[in-house]
């Protein structure tokens, strides 16, 4: 198998949407801002995506499933940025500050 | 005209050759994007500013639209665009805008040991999870139609038209809910 012909096989989506996830799980636990968290969540529910497609070009018999399937795991992403984003502007009214060490009233 | 006359063009102008140069090409092509999409991904998770992060993010989204197109559906890498980079990203920017104090008081990871403890757990999951994808063996089956556009809108409005309504539903609670949550405290 030559290098040219990457796109032509499942292991190539599938590794690259590890290494996608693997920098979402990366970007989760470095980053201390909230803003850097939801990027590294949009990283993760990309992978995930990539998967599902990449199943679904390769072995899946009805190629139409992973579509609509990637189609809705792209709404749920919109609707939880927006949502996760909106938590943000809260928290940043209430404490004037996006980082996550400064948002501990409920740690006791 | 005598086809020997052209014998000293290169092989792109015969249709066999042609159609090596194209794949050779889409080879390349897809190189470049899966390159464009890690690149991407790397700024998202490590730059410092999140103005950067959030272009790397788009970055990352362009090349994940075109591996997209290589995996037979142009329908979906247009969505990608739209949604990811022409909405969640914009989205990400202004709230970035909105809600990052000028002056960032603390730099960098969040401690001494979260930068290697991070790393440490994202390496152990990828190559956990690539692994699992190189060494299992997945069955191939024959395709029962061609994936195309007028399929997926037929489908969507039939077979998953439950949860295409309950997506409709989720998609308007969450930009009332978000509404709300930021209004909230608006007008002290």
């Amino acid at each position: 198998m030559s290098i040219l012909t990457l796109h032509n096989s499942l292991n190539t989506y599938l590794i690259l949407a590890a290494i996608l996830f693997g920098m979402g799980i990366y970007g989760l636990i470095t980053r201390r801002t909230l803003v850097g968290m939801l990027i590294a969540s949009e990283l993760i529910l990309v992978a995930s995506s990539i998967n599902f497609m990449a199943f679904n070009r390769f072995t899946a018999p009805d190629p139409t499933v992973g579509q609509i399937f990637t189609l809705f795991i792209m709404a749920i992403a919109a609707a939880e940025a927006a949502i996760g984003l909106s938590i943000t502007i809260a928290v940043y009214r209430n404490y004037k500050s996006v980082d996550t060490e400064d948002v501990v009233d409920l740690k006791g | 005209m005598n086809p020997t006359e052209w014998s000293w063009m290169p092989g792109i102008f015969t249709a066999e050759g042609f159609a090596g140069y194209a794949d050779a090409a889409a080879g390349i092509v897809f190189l470049i994007m899966l390159a464009t999409t890690i690149i991407g991904g790397i700024i998202a998770c490590n730059s410092e500013r999140l103005v950067r992060a959030v272009a790397g993010l788009a970055l990352c989204f362009v090349g994940v639209a075109a591996i997209y197109y290589f995996l037979n559906s142009p329908f979906l890498a247009m969505m990608q665009m739209l949604i990811y980079i022409g909405a969640v990203c914009i989205t990400i920017a202004f709230a970035i805008m909105l809600a990052t104090p000028e002056e960032s008081k603390k730099q960098g990871p969040a401690g001494p040991l979260t930068g290697p403890l991070g790393l440490v757990t994202a390496g152990l999951v990828t190559f956990g999870m690539i692994g699992l994808a190189v060494n299992t063996k997945f069955d191939i089956m024959p395709k029962v139609n061609m994936g195309k556009v007028k399929i997926i809108g037929s489908q969507l409005l039939t077979t998953y038209s439950m949860v295409f309504e309950l997506v409709s539903v989720v998609l308007l609670i969450a930009i009332i809910g978000s509404l709300v949550i930021a209004r909230h405290g608006r007008s002290k």
